[in-house]
Order: C-alpha cells, then sequence, then structure tokens
C-alpha cells in the first residue's frame, strides 16, 4: 500500500505538469491572452484590393492592435471588397473621417489595416462605414506603373 | 514464378487478416472501456508506468530538440535578417509538428513496446488465459487500463516536450546567440494561434495517443506466445506506430493547417 | 412437494454426474484431437484423466471452461450446457469452477497474497478484512500462510503451483480442474500435492479432475480413471480396472513400456533404404 501512495503522487504530479505545460503553450505561446472579446463594434471599409488581408488580420493604431478583421466579402453594386473590421469597445475614439490603409508588416509579412485618425469630433459607431481607404499594394501594379513612368521619360526626351 | 506469386498473395491475404484482427480487437475493446474506468486505481497504475516513466526520455529529447531548432532555426533566419523570429520558428513546428509527432515516436519505443511485451507475457504464461477461467475480463482488467493511460498520457507528454523545446530554443538563441529576449516570446504571443495551432497540436496528440496504444496492446494480445512471437511484436508495435504516427500526421496536417 | 420426494430428488441430483461430455468432437486445424468422445465426471469425486502427451488433455479441460468450442458434442456442467449459454451466465458458471494451470498462471506483478486476493477482489465486496481472512485460510490450507508476502518470482515451482491451488480454491468453487499438476516435481512436492489434492476434494466436497500423465500419482488417487488415446476413450473404470486391463496399450501405458502398440520408431523408410545396406548384413 505505501508503494501505491507514492504512485498516486507521482501520477498526480505528472498529470499535473502536463496540464500546466497546456496552460502555459496556450497562454504564453499562443495569441489566446490577447485575443479580443467577442464584444466591440464592428465598423466597415470598402477597399479596391485587399491584397493578402485575412480574417483575424490585426487592426493598428500607430502600430498597437485595436481590433481584428471580422470579415471580408464584396459590395455587390459597387464591385468593391468590405472588410468589416471589430474594433475593441475600450478604443470608440475614432473620429468618423478616420481612413483606413492597408500595410505589409515587414517586407514579406502579413497584411494588416492601419487606421489614421481624421479631425471631426463625432466618433465612429457600431455600423459606421470609413469613407477614405487605400487599397493594398499589389507588386504587378507597381512594376507597371515604373515601367509606364521609365517609357514616358523615354518619350519626352 | 508461380511460387513467388502465390507467396504474394499469401501475403497480402495475411497482412488483410491480421487488419481485420486489429479492427476487430478495437470493436471487442470499445465496450470494455467505460467499464474500466469504474476501477481508477488501475488506470492510475498505468498511468504511473506508461506516462510517468515515459518523463525522463520525452523531457531529455524536448530539450534538445528545441536546442538544435534553435541552433538551426537561428542559422538560416540570420542569413534574412530575422533572427528575431525565431521564437516563432521554434514554437510553431514543436506545436505543430515535431513535439506530436516526436512525442509519439518516443513513446512508441518506448512504452509502447512495453505494452507489447507485457501483454504478450502474460499471453504466454496463460495468465490471460487463468483470468478468462476465473470469470474475469482480461479486455476490462488488463487491456482497457492501458489504452486509457495511453490516451491520456500522450497529450500531456507532447504538451511537455513542446514546451521543453519552446524553453530550450529560448536558451539557445537568446542567451547564446543574442536574440532580442522580449522580440522571441511576443513573436510567438502573436504568430502562434491558440485554435490553429495549440488545439490542433493537442487533437493531433490524442489521436496518435489512440493509434499507439491500440497497436501496441493489439500486438501484445494477438502474438504468438513465445519467445520470438513476443519479441516479433515488440518490433512490429514500434514499426508499424512509427508508420502508423508519421501517415496520419501528414493527412492531419493537410486537413488542418490551410496553405 | 413432500419431504420425502424432495429428498428423493435431491438424491437423484447428487447422484447425477456433475460434468457430462457427450459425443464430442473438436479438431484443430487438420488434426482430429477428439472424435465423438463421451465422458462422466461424478460429483465430489477426484476422476483422472491420463494419456500420452499431445493427446489434448489441456483442451479437453479447455472445453469444459468454456474457453473452446466444440465442433460437434455438448458439454453440460451441473445441469447447464456450458456452450450454449450467454457470456454473462457463463462467467458465473466459472464463478464455480476453479482451474490450476500447468505451470501455476499466477499474475507476475502481484504478491501471493494479491493473487489469491484476486477473484475475491474482482468477484465480491467484501470488506477487506474478510478478505484477509479468506485468503490466508485457503493458504493455510495448501501449507502457504507464511509465503504470503513473498513475490511470484521468488517462488519455487511446487510452492507456486501450491499458491495457484488456493487461489482456484478462493471462491469455494463446486469443481476444481488440474491441469498436470505433477509435471516436474521432486518427490516431496508431489507427496504434498497428492495429498493437498485427495484431502481438500474429500473436506471440501469438491468435484476434481485430474488430468496427467503421471501414472503411480493419478492411480494412488483417482476414483475413477479415463484413458484417452488419438481422440478415442481407450479405458474406463477404477484403478484396479487399470491395472488389470486385459489391452496391450493400456498395459504399455500403465508400465512405461518403451516399444508397443505405441511403437518406439517414428514411422519412416526401412533401415536398409537409410544406411544403403543389402538385407543379409543386418545383425538382429
Amino acid at each position: 500500500m505505501p508503494k501505491n501512495a507514492a504512485r498516486d503522487v507521482w501520477v498526480g504530479l505528472f498529470v499535473a505538469l502536463g496540464i500546466a505545460a497546456l496552460t502555459l503553450l496556450a497562454l504564453n505561446v499562443s495569441n489566446l491572452l490577447t485575443l479580443p472579446s467577442a464584444k466591440g463594434y464592428v465598423i466597415s471599409a470598402e477597399f479596391d484590393n485587399i491584397g493578402g488581408l485575412k480574417p483575424r488580420a490585426p487592426i493598428k493604431l500607430g502600430g498597437v492592435v485595436v481590433g481584428r478583421v471580422e470579415n471580408i466579402s464584396i459590395d455587390p453594386k459597387s464591385f468593391r471588397a468590405v472588410v468589416a473590421m471589430n474594433i475593441e469597445p475600450q478604443y470608440s475614439i475614432f473620429p468618423k473621417d478616420t481612413s483606413a490603409a492597408i500595410y505589409t508588416s515587414g517586407l514579406l509579412g502579413e497584411q494588416y489595416i492601419g487606421l489614421m485618425p481624421g479631425a471631426e469630433e463625432a466618433v465612429l459607431q457600431s455600423g459606421d462605414r470609413i469613407a477614405m481607404t487605400q487599397s493594398a499594394i499589389v507588386l504587378e501594379n507597381l512594376i507597371s506603373q515604373f515601367l509606364f513612368q521609365k517609357a514616358a521619360e523615354e518619350d519626352k526626351k | 514464378m508461380i511460387e513467388f506469386l502465390a507467396r504474394l498473395g499469401g501475403g497480402v491475404l495475411h497482412a488483410l487478416a491480421r487488419l481485420g484482427r486489429w479492427f476487430g480487437f478495437m470493436l471487442s475493446l470499445l465496450p470494455a472501456l467505460p467499464a474500466s474506468l469504474l476501477r481508477p486505481r488501475l488506470v492510475v497504475d498505468q498511468l504511473y508506468q506508461v506516462g510517468v516513466l515515459s518523463l525522463q526520455i520525452i523531457l531529455v529529447a524536448g530539450a534538445f530538440v528545441g536546442l538544435v531548432l534553435g541552433l538551426q532555426g537561428y542559422s538560416i533566419l540570420a542569413t534574412y535578417g530575422s533572427a528575431e523570429s525565431l521564437g516563432v520558428v521554434v514554437a510553431l513546428s514543436l506545436v505543430r509538428e515535431l513535439g506530436p509527432v516526436l512525442t509519439a515516436l518516443l513513446f512508441a519505443g518506448r512504452a509502447g513496446s512495453a505494452l507489447t511485451a507485457e501483454l504478450g507475457l502474460m499471453k504466454s504464461t496463460e495468465q490471460l488465459a487463468g483470468m478468462e477461467m476465473m470469470a474475469v475480463d482480461p479486455l476490462k482488467r488488463v487491456v482497457a487500463p492501458r489504452f486509457w493511460a495511453g490516451v491520456i498520457a500522450m497529450p500531456l507528454l507532447a504538451a511537455l516536450f513542446s514546451l521543453v523545446g519552446v524553453l530550450g530554443g529560448f536558451a539557445i538563441g537568446v542567451g547564446l546567440l543574442g536574440v532580442d529576449s522580449g522580440s522571441y516570446w511576443s513573436q510567438i504571443q502573436s504568430q502562434v494561434d491558440f485554435h490553429e495551432d495549440i488545439v490542433n497540436g493537442v487533437l493531433k496528440s490524442l489521436v496518435f495517443g489512440v493509434v499507439a496504444a491500440w497497436i501496441a496492446l493489439f500486438e501484445g494480445y494477438d502474438c504468438l506466445p513465445t519467445a520470438e512471437g513476443v519479441s516479433r511484436a515488440t518490433t512490429r508495435t514500434v514499426v508499424n506506430t512509427s508508420l502508423a504516427v508519421l501517415g496520419l500526421d501528414f493527412i492531419m496536417t493537410a486537413l488542418m493547417f490551410n496553405v | 412437494m413432500s419431504l420425502a420426494a424432495h429428498e428423493e430428488g435431491r438424491e437423484a441430483e447428487l447422484a447425477a454426474p456433475f460434468v457430462e461430455i457427450k459425443n464430442l468432437s473438436f479438431a484443430r486445424g487438420e488434426r482430429l484431437i477428439f472424435d465423438n468422445i463421451s465422458l462422466s465426471i461424478p460429483r465430489g469425486k477426484i476422476t483422472g484423466i491420463m494419456g500420452p502427451s499431445g493427446t489434448g488433455k489441456t483442451t479437453l479441460l479447455k472445453l469444459i471452461g468454456g474457453q473452446l468450442r466444440p465442433d460437434a458434442g455438448e458439454v453440460w456442467v451441473d445441469g447447464q450446457n456450458v456452450h450454449a449459454l450467454p457470456r454473462k451466465a457463463l462467467f458465473a458458471l466459472r464463478q464455480r469452477m476453479g482451474m490450476l494451470f500447468q505451470h501455476g498462471a499466477l499474475l507476475t506483478d502481484l504478491s501471493v497474497f494479491e493473487n489469491v486476493a484476486f477473484p475475491l477482489r474482482e468477484h465480491t465486496r467484501l470488506p477487506e478484512s474478510m478478505i484477509r481472512d479468506l485468503v490466508l485460510m485457503k493458504l493455510n490450507a495448501v501449507g502457504l500462510r507464511g509465503a504470503r508476502d513473498l513475490h511470484t518470482a521468488e517462488l519455487s515451482g511446487g510452492m507456486a503451483r501450491r499458491v495457484a491451488f488456493a487461489r482456484a480454491l478462493a471462491l469455494d468453487p463446486q469443481l476444481v480442474m488440474f491441469d498436470e499438476p505433477f509435471t516436474g516435481q521432486d518427490p516431496m512436492t508431489l507427496g504434498v500435492l497428492v495429498r493437498l489434492i485427495r484431502s481438500l476434494n474429500d473436506a471440501l466436497g469438491l468435484t476434481s479432475i485430474l488430468v496427467s500423465h503421471d501414472v503411480a500419482e493419478t492411480l494412488s488417487i483417482a476414483d475413477q480413471l479415463y484413458l484417452l488415446a488419438e481422440g478415442k476413450v481407450v479405458a474406463a473404470g477404477t484403478a484396479e480396472d487399470m491395472r488389470s486391463n486385459a489391452s496391450p496399450w493400456v498395459q504399455q501405458f500403465m508400465q512405461g513400456l518403451a516399444d508397443g502398440p505405441a511403437p518406439f520408431h517414428y514411422p519412416t523408410d526401412s533401415l536398409h533404404a537409410d544406411f544403403r545396406l543389402s538385407a543379409p548384413e543386418i545383425r538382429a
């Protein structure tokens, strides 16, 4: 019987350690703690091209994460991409003329939405739409733009 | 030529018969599983044998794998100037793949072969037959607790492996190679997704646990009750579990991680 | 029912054989192990089943216990057809049978005490103190009460068999089956085992089936004997019947003769053919 008691302790320790490891992994190694609450208000914005933007991509103001992309769809009338953004409730501070642009983090990183606050006094509420948007930079367009410019310069000479 | 074909055909039939018995074994085991949970003492004893006694190899292996990942990861990332992402490389490799898979392979070698040998020896010394004659169902008394122990222990062991690996990567990267400690952890926290990575990793290790325990117990239960039979069975356990784990890993990765 | 009728019924029940094997046939692969045999094991007595190695005596015990299914025929134990029973009833029946395997079949991860306590723990909810008393009683009956804390690896062959005997008796069975209990034992252990089997059978009112090829020992305690060979019952009766049986086959077995109806030489080509000799060179 004493042998059994010792074993019980070891097994209990093992299971406790395992669960602790799982918890640590979940909390410290993953983004569980930084997940936004399901609450938060939803605003939307239309883009010509969202590039590589994915749902759950971060929405940042000055580099600080203030929300996540909730949903990406298409507006059948304007043929533009509509991005629904879930902003954390403590940040209901954005003026109505805030603009949104799609940036890339680093050179080859994933894409996110950056918000640039405007100057109006009225604040964005749930369901509002951001008017001024800038689409993601598409590399091919950039290159063709560059080549076009080069060709135009050549022509001028 | 005919003889070769006959042997080939015989081999295929033999393998198919084995596969059939393997499934039949699980079907017989399923009804015994809930009953054995009513005897927690047995499950706890097996958890000790299978889990606690595997800790040594799992933790040491996890540490070394983490160290190696740190070294290799650093050397490659440094050429692209992305050494700060070392944490992400180490954490994702471990949590998504190496943790569950390597733990399962080590488990097969250490605990799986032990389970097979034990069951095979019990069979060859007529202990299982003796139990049957005493009106005790060996599936409930002997096999089911070992199965539960394998299934419960595997995700715990995989989590410990991954955690120790991440710490190992930290030790080498931050301690030795000069990666910024803040970036190590913050990059990990932003890039490793709970649902996509951690939960999938746990799911994988649960599946591996079921498969590893299933194969190990079947080989022991089904083996020829001789010395040679038992030794062949333990070899088969390690080989078959390894192949099954690697194959299932591919399938699950394809399903879970949409590239 | 009147008391007399009840008494008569009870007597008839007690006189009926405990185990009846009717027209049993069993084959393992190609080999026919039992060919339409019939046996009757009387209640309260020791019945010996003898025969050369490989006649399937252990198989017979497994058929009685329901671990194997016959290809034809029936096995009746205490008025129940063993192979027609549903699983639960079969398990209940097995609790009334004890079996002593050839090598003991003790559970190697348990001590002697725990081994004997095993059936009690599995099938009863008796309190620990009662289990302790019962186990010690059983161990005492086989003379091993002092060995209760030994581990199975520390037991000699004879001791292991005695512990297995105690375990077989743990649930107070009505039938005990012994599979080759005397094989490979030294004379003293043999004496102990023989004495135990006989005295416990009588003291506990057991029905014992003793499968063995140790002629002397078996004859000394069996009330009734069957001699099996090549899947058939070759002889049946008391020890005296066996000794005075006229059949040359039975005599060869009983006296342990090297050659007789069961030949010494495994059937093969003649000596001349193998050693390339011509007939006259062989000297008889």
